[in-house]
């Protein structure tokens, strides 16, 4: 059973409809991605998905229909998105930025402090600037915030929405890396991305949008070989 | 003037100060949760006082028919906001909550009928009393437009402020009242005169302000409501309820109105309409600190209460004019100093 399914999912934004009839599904412990060209919908897809915005179409998680259930509810359940502008806690520090990701689970406190610490050895810069505002923080900490402050829910999907957005490119590789390790965690991922490259080299599998429809799917390894992605995404070149 | 009569009208000045503060940091803390500025806060406070003074003379206050009615009509909103849903099951819960919870101080009064309560229990039951009312407001009037413009919401709340000042007529009548004294202690200090009265204001200002900062500093609460005043969104995604969040605000803001209210009804005499004037002097502290700042709101509330005491003692005709006036240096000054968030760049 597919961990998330989304079936015939449409988002209009009044009378331009951004996403028509798109199903993608993940299953448990796969890096699934969606890329495509800016404007193609995708995070429209995702913002729908956690919520955010209203859409028609089926939303099951887990087995569930979540599709009526508020963003919060989904977030109760394990659905986690980190979104493009990263939304984090500007004027709060580090740390309760990542105390306020367990949110969910504000109950279990002693957990809470060790996987703080946790997300500190996966990411020590977070520990050196632990009492620094989260406004203050270069692109990179703050992508790595984002990422830290999500896995604090102990999300069972994570939903990425363009991580590498204004990166440099050794704190995208970086990224990347970060991402790829996730799957020990038996999180399972659901990335979109411009950088089609970088992520169908992360993913298992891999969905192509276009104007608010998916055009291509396939195995990430299929996918990056396909001569008709390569003239028009990957453009022959490494990332 | 005299050194003696300055310390007096400074200390005079301080304790109208710090009724101000209380007031003011529910403006903040309301506003920074939830965008809305208040209006009707002050009268919140003034509720308090005739609530408090009904009690003292064995009457049922008028905020019990208040109370019941807005509860019956929050209640039914959300039973029909949870049908359309499809969330049966979450009706019980909210029920609970919009109608049980908010009859149970009203029913404590209609039940102990004309007994004359010690002062202890009166504070605590008026407070109780005053304590739903805005969080239903809030159910009934704004949580529909909450994702309105802030001069929407501001619009509504002018219009909400009036609706409360008629309901306010209708439910204590155009009488004025005066609360019994809640301390006869006096304290001289240098040779001036200190009410405990005095005292008592000064020292609930002091110790809900350190309240507030340690529920906001400390407390997962207190974070939460924080972040959902930053990022919305952000709060959100972490499975943080805004509605959830403006409760805990409109409830936190209404003890502090509650409490002033009860502060101030022995020292001046409260009618229906007496709120918005209170509210609105707060409101000019609220503002020195930009509708953000805790401690710089404090600090500007308690500088309107003196202002004013010195005003009144120069020329009480134009004490309310005087204190009105500060507005626009302030504004000015604000105008050129003020950092614009990402948020309001992008409105």
């Amino acid at each position: 059973m597919s961990l998330l399914a989304l079936s015939d999912i449409a988002v209009a934004y009044g009378k331009a409809e951004a996403v028509r009839g798109v199903s993608l599904s993940v299953e448990p412990g796969q890096i699934v991605t969606v890329i495509g060209p800016n404007g193609a919908g995708k995070t429209s897809l995702l913002t729908a998905a956690i919520g955010l915005l209203p859409s028609s179409g089926t939303i099951t998680f887990d087995g569930q229909d979540v599709s009526r259930l508020e963003t919060e509810q989904r977030v109760e359940r394990g659905l986690c998105l980190v979104p493009e502008r990263r939304e984090l806690f500007a004027d709060m520090s580090v740390r309760d930025n990542l105390v306020l990701g367990a949110y969910t689970r504000r109950r279990e406190t002693a957990k809470i402090k060790s996987d703080i610490d946790d997300i500190y050895d996966r990411f020590p810069r977070l520990k050196e600037r632990h009492k620094q505002h989260a406004g203050t923080l270069s692109g990179g900490e703050r992508q790595m915030l984002a990422l830290g402050r999500a896995l604090m829910a102990r999300p069972r999907l994570l939903m990425l929405d363009e991580p590498s957005l204004g990166l440099a490119p050794l704190i995208i590789r970086e990224i990347f890396r970060i991402i790829a390790s996730l799957r020990d965690l038996g999180v399972s991922i659901l990335l979109v991305e411009q950088n089609a490259r970088a992520a169908l080299e992360t993913a298992d599998f891999g969905y192509v949008m276009e104007t608010g429809e998916i055009v291509h799917d396939g195995t990430a390894g299929d996918l990056i070989d396909d001569p008709r992605l390569i003239a028009s995404y990957l453009g022959g070149q490494h990332a | 003037m005299t050194a003696q009569i300055a310390a007096i009208l400074t200390i005079d000045g301080v304790a109208t100060g710090a009724i101000y503060v209380l007031i003011a940091l529910g403006f903040v803390l309301i506003f920074s949760v939830t965008r809305i500025i208040f209006v009707p806060f002050g009268d919140i406070a003034a509720f308090t006082a005739l609530t408090l003074a009904a009690l003292e003379t064995g009457q049922v206050p008028g905020t019990v028919g208040l109370t019941v009615a807005l509860a019956i009509l929050a209640s039914a909103m959300e039973v029909v906001s949870l049908l359309r849903s499809g969330q049966r099951d979450r009706i019980p819960r909210r029920l609970l909550f919009y109608l049980v919870l908010p009859l149970v101080p009203a029913a404590l009064v209609w039940a102990s009928g004309s007994i004359i309560l010690p002062m202890p229990l009166r504070i605590v039951l008026s407070l109780a009393l005053i304590l739903p009312i805005a969080p239903l407001l809030d159910r009934i009037v704004y949580r529909p437009i909450a994702d309105a413009s802030v001069l929407l919401l501001l619009t509504v709340s002018v219009a909400l402020h009036f609706a409360l000042v008629g309901l306010g007529l209708l439910f204590f009548g155009p009488e004025g009242v005066r609360t019994k004294s809640l301390t006869d202690y006096t304290m001289i200090l240098g040779g001036i005169p200190i009410s405990g009265q005095t005292l008592l204001i000064v020292i609930a200002a002091i110790v809900f302000a350190a309240l507030l900062f340690v529920f906001f500093g400390f407390t997962l609460s207190g974070k939460a409501l924080h972040a959902t005043a930053v990022n919305r969104t952000g709060a959100r995604l972490m499975g943080v309820r805004p509605e959830k969040s403006g409760t805990i605000a409109f409830l936190l803001g209404s003890l502090l109105a509650g409490v002033s209210g009860v502060l101030i009804a022995p020292v001046n005499t409260i009618f229906y309409d007496s709120g918005f004037l209170i509210g609105l002097k707060a409101f000019v502290g609220a503002i020195m600190g930009g509708m953000v700042s805790f401690p710089l709101t404090a600090i500007g509330a308690l500088c309107v209460g003196i202002l004013e005491s010195f005003a009144a003692f120069y020329s009480s005709a134009f004490k309310e004019v005087i204190v009105f006036a500060i507005l626009i240096p302030v504004l000015v000054a604000r105008s050129y100093t003020a950092v614009h968030s990402e948020e309001e760049t992008e409105e």
